[in-house]
């Protein structure tokens, strides 16, 4: 049954001048507001001599935090503004979306870290002398990271708005920006929400790599939780490595507390049809909006301010734009577009050529070679790594999933496992390498493992969560048991939802192999021969041909796994086994 | 072909001459609508050479059986699509982009989910950017008339499909659209709802509580037709097309037991079977020369049913008789008295239908022999699968993909019908055992190929 009791609206509308729920409200926003200014201060400030130094003393640790934390919100700020810039010109635009939608696919699958020596270096030279390049290179690393899927999930839901509701907006003539935020926005918001906390899970492991980086030769310290740790990694300084963990950790669960959950809670609001899904439910939320400061807020600014953006504004400038819906419509390509297209083409085309041109001069065939070897050790890697963590969690994932009441204890426990940065417990565990005297060719594995595992475990759990009740109960009466009822009853169902997870797997491991196949504690530091260790080096040492080469390499290796594995086990899972009749 | 001139004679007898004398509002000329018909996909007709118009104080029905384009009339009139040929004038002008006047009722309802029932109804207003507050007293003044009161702030989630049509009806109305269309609004409500939702309407309608000039209602119910419209317009497929229009005269409130409107819904059947007629006579000249038929998606075990009661009844049956006794929607049933005269199984006329000899064998014989018959009534007169057959007799494995049929079909109907037509077929197929299917690879094939039996 729905429930009739509505959150949204305050049970006590305009009865309380205050509620308690204001104080710690207040206090927060207060908070944020600091935050904000001491961070925007701190972002621009000029790159003194010392700037690389880190001060290792723990009161310093609430401030790298959060300065951290603002990259991460900075860069999924410009995920969603990229979101709704391109996502929504694709879902309209004919000739946007053969251009955007491909080249999504492309970057998806690219592995982002091996592009930070390019990215650091054009932020740098945007603005010397200041701190605020550099900073921009690490929100791009994890705006790159964060935004694909969340594009995609977009432009997806945009297209999948059933037709009587366009139908409805065009009818009562909504203006394209009411439509956008009264339609096309809500529509889209569940997957967003979702999307969004998969995104920043992968962000942190990116920010941590990407805060503390040695490109072309200088080192380079972004004040922040990443680099606290590479101090302290470097120094051997094991209570701050502790501290530093612990930190991470206890942000992680703050935020799904105090951000995600509350985002997802709301967005229930906006789910479409009648099905009773699992209530979430958020005290944070509800003391939101039990507020009496912030329900003021919402009826004498935001809700006014929203109105006029929304409606009257464009309301004003709409009556020229009704009579062009029609031409919209038209399918295929424009002029501009082809114009745009060759345009685009022709830059691109001479771009790559004179690359080419310039890599092969100075580019050996031995050293080409050894480029090829080192990718295919680092593909065995990759799927040596799948492989572990899908024979280690399917059982698991499957005895999880087949109790519901355990799986939901234990979703919390996976999430936040699963968006804790893996890379900041590579030390350590590195460590222990060094210990036992484990090589790293082998070790990497590990560390990837221990980076991926996780996409494999989640998704076998949700896929056994939805093997029907009924067909389990018939696998009862026919005693199926053991080994037998896990062929017949659990692996049809649960196949496509572990391609899907290995699928992500692999490609956060190809990510992962970047940090995992190089590294060092104190003074011991191991290489292992392949792709990632490759690139790594070649961006430490600013040899440019070398990074272009090993990346378009490793590139060209994951689209050609995404075609000839993952693609072809999807179209298996398809054709033998859905549920539907 | 007299024959079939003859009949076509008798249904523009039934039809009624247009009045000049009354403002037209919305007006369509020659209007057709296709898909594909580049160099690489054929042409399929949905619409075609519609001539149409509604005039103030006018209440139309649009009735045809599923997939006589009612729906994309409608888009079109709404100017939520172009029409591939002709044109829509609105108030005499040509319509460009999205028709001013006209407001939609949907059968979905297409309320958004996330806004509540006042913000729902309050949304064309605000988009024509009334203030906020004139916008929300007017959204509650349709909400008021409608009869939601109490309910401005409640989600759609929250209301029953009978209280979701009525928000859909006040969003519809706020805006006082001068043309009011609706697209089979009552038809995902049930029986009750939908009678006191219609008569309510009616009630504001009839006694102009609301400044809407004109009405257009999509429906697929004879009854409920005759029981709201001024004119009944009548649609037929492949391709949609205007068959017949219809005056009611009858003062309102209509009787459904009266004589005179029996009598109308007895002349609408007359036509409707008269066009399924027209289709059969069409299709009686020899099978490699016909174009595809339209199969009616008829289940077989409703058919077999059907000539089962006709039989009981001596041979013949009034269809509209049928259509009280069996509580059939009419689409239904006509689906199925086409499918019996589709097969040969009955023949129908003037209203009845009768078994053929052939129906008399089918009812008569007992499982196996029905199938007998059965395949030999489809081997005789379906088109679709004699091709198919005869593309799997000539195949090298006696297999082929669907694909290929499909692609088939859709040179002579659209993409979602010749799918629905190859799974007609296909049950058809199987059930005369003609042929074999397989779901999982969607591959047709033959069970017993020729040459193990030769």
């Amino acid at each position: 049954m729905p429930r009739i009791i509505n959150y949204e609206r305050p049970l006590f509308r305009g009865h309380a001048p205050f509620s308690v729920y204001d104080v710690p409200i207040a206090l927060a926003v207060f908070a944020l507001i600091w935050a904000f200014l001491t961070v925007g201060r701190d972002m621009t400030a000029p790159v003194l001599p010392d700037s690389g130094e880190l001060d290792l003393a723990f009161i310093r640790l609430p401030y790298y935090a959060l300065r951290s934390v603002a990259r991460m919100f900075l860069a999924y700020f410009f995920s969603l503004l990229f979101t709704f810039v391109f996502g929504s010109l694709a879902a309209h635009n004919r000739t946007a979306e053969k251009v955007i939608i491909p080249t999504i696919d492309i970057l998806q699958s690219v592995p982002i870290l091996g592009f930070l020596a390019v990215t650091v270096n054009g932020f740098m030279s945007l603005f010397p002398g200041s701190m605020l390049g550099i900073e921009l290179a690490s929100i791009f690393a994890i705006f790159t990271s964060q935004v694909w899927n969340i594009v995609y999930s977009f432009f997806q839901s945009v297209r999948a708005i059933p037709r009587d509701l366009t139908d409805s907006a065009a009818v009562f003539k909504l203006t394209p920006i009411q439509r956008f935020f009264r339609l096309e926005v809500p529509f889209s918001m569940i997957g967003l929400v979702w999307n969004s906390m998969v995104s920043f899970g992968g962000g942190w492991f990116f920010l941590a790599a990407s805060e503390a980086i040695t490109v072309l030769g200088k080192d380079i310290r972004l004040p922040g939780l990443g680099s606290y740790l590479a101090t302290a990694v470097e120094k051997g300084d094991f209570p701050a490595i502790g501290a530093a963990i612990a930190v991470m950790l206890l942000i992680v669960v703050l935020l799904d507390l105090a951000f995600f959950r509350p985002l997802l809670a709301w967005a229930q609001k906006f789910r479409t049809g009648d099905v009773f899904e699992t209530e979430y439910e958020s005290a944070v939320l509800t003391a939101i909006q039990r507020s009496t400061l912030v329900e003021t807020f919402v009826e004498k600014v935001s809700r006014p301010f929203w109105s006029f953006l929304i409606d009257r504004l464009p309301a004003r400038l709409a009556a020229s734009r009704i009579g062009s819906l029609a031409g919209r419509r038209r399918r295929g390509l424009s002029i501009t577009g082809i114009i745009l297209l060759v345009l685009g083409g022709g830059m691109v085309f001479f771009m790559v050529g004179d690359g080419v041109v310039f890599l092969f001069q100075s580019m050996t065939l031995g050293e080409l070679g050894v480029i090829g070897l080192s990718g295919l050790a680092t593909m065995a890697r990759v799927l040596a790594t799948v492989g572990v963590a899908s024979l280690v969690w399917v059982p698991i994932g499957t005895y999880i999933g087949m109790r519901p009441g355990l799986a939901r204890r234990i979703r919390p426990v996976i999430q936040i496992g699963a968006a804790f940065p893996a890379n900041l417990v590579y030390p350590l565990v590195f460590l222990l390498f060094v210990r036992a005297g484990v090589d790293l060719g082998i070790g990497a594995v590990v560390l990837m493992f221990i980076a991926t595992q996780w996409y494999i475990l989640f998704n076998v759990i949700v896929g056994t969560l939805t093997v029907p009740e009924d067909l389990k109960a018939a696998a009862d009466v026919m005693r199926l048991r053991g080994f037998m009822r896990f062929r017949t009853l659990v692996l049809p169902i649960v196949f496509p939802f572990w391609v899907t997870g290995a699928l992500t797997a692999a490609g956060g491991a190809w990510n992962a192999s970047i940090v995992a196949e190089v590294a060092s504690f104190g003074d011991h530091s191991m290489k292992a021969f392949g792709l990632g260790a490759y690139i790594a080096q070649a961006t430490v040492q600013g040899d440019w041909p070398g990074i272009v080469v090993s990346i378009v390499v490793m590139c060209l290796l994951v689209v050609l796994m995404n075609r000839f594995l993952w693609r072809r086990l999807y179209r298996y899972a398809e054709e033998h086994f859905t549920l539907e009749g | 072909m007299s024959e079939l001139d003859r009949a076509k004679r008798k249904i523009d007898a039934l039809s009624i001459q247009d009045r000049q004398d009354v403002p037209a509002i919305l007006q369509t000329k020659g209007l057709s609508m296709w898909f594909g018909g580049t160099s690489d996909t054929p042409r399929v007709t949905v619409l075609e050479g519609v001539d149409f118009t509604i005039r103030e104080g006018e209440f139309v029905a649009l009735l045809g059986p599923s997939g006589s384009g009612k729906t994309t009339f409608m888009r079109i009139l709404a100017g939520l699509t172009e029409p591939s040929a002709g044109e829509v004038l609105y108030h005499g002008q040509r319509l460009v982009g999205v028709n001013p006047g006209v407001s939609v009722v949907f059968q979905s309802f297409a309320l958004f989910p996330w806004m509540s029932v006042l913000e729902n109804v309050a949304m064309g207003l605000r988009a024509a950017g009334m203030n906020l507050k004139d916008a929300m007293e007017k959204a509650t003044a349709a909400i008021d008339m409608i009869g939601l009161d109490g309910f401005e702030d409640a989600l759609p989630r929250e209301l029953s499909g009978g209280m979701k049509q009525r928000v859909g009806f006040a969003r519809a109305l706020a805006v006082e659209p001068e043309v009011l269309c609706m697209d089979e609004p009552f038809s995902g409500l049930d029986v009750l709802t939908a009678d006191n939702l219609r008569s309510e309407l009616m009630d504001l309608w009839l006694e102009k509580k609301i400044p809407t000039k004109a009405i257009l209602a999509i429906t697929h119910s004879i009854e409920e037709a005759v029981m709201m419209a001024d004119k009944v317009v009548i649609f037929w497929h492949n391709p949609g097309r205007v068959a017949a229009v219809l005056k009611v005269g009858l003062p309102h409130p209509r009787e459904k037991k009266s004589p005179e409107f029996k009598k109308l819904i007895d002349q609408i059947y007359t036509i409707l079977v008269r066009q399924a007629e027209v289709e059969t006579k069409a299709s009686q000249r020899p099978l490699a020369l016909r174009k595809f038929q339209k199969l009616p998606h008829a289940r077989l075990g409703a058919l077999s049913g059907l000539l089962d009661l006709i039989q009981e009844r001596g041979g013949v049956e009034d269809i509209y008789e049928l259509e009280g006794e069996l509580n059939m929607e009419a689409d239904d049933l006509l689906e199925l008295t086409e499918a019996a005269s589709v097969l040969g199984l009955a023949v129908l006329s003037e209203g009845d239908i009768k078994l053929t000899q052939l129906g008399m064998r089918f009812v008569e014989g007992d499982i196996l022999s029905r199938k007998d018959v059965f395949r030999e009534a489809v081997a005789g007169s379906v088109v679709v699968i004699n091709q198919i057959l005869q593309a799997l007799n000539t195949a090298t494995d006696h297999s082929m993909d669907e694909e290929y049929f499909l692609d088939v079909l859709e040179n002579h109907f659209t993409e979602d019908e010749a799918y629905r037509q190859l799974q007609t077929a296909i049950d058809w197929g199987r059930y005369a055992e003609l042929f074999a299917y397989d779901e999982q690879s969607g591959v047709l094939y033959l069970e017993d190929p020729p040459e193990e039996e030769g």
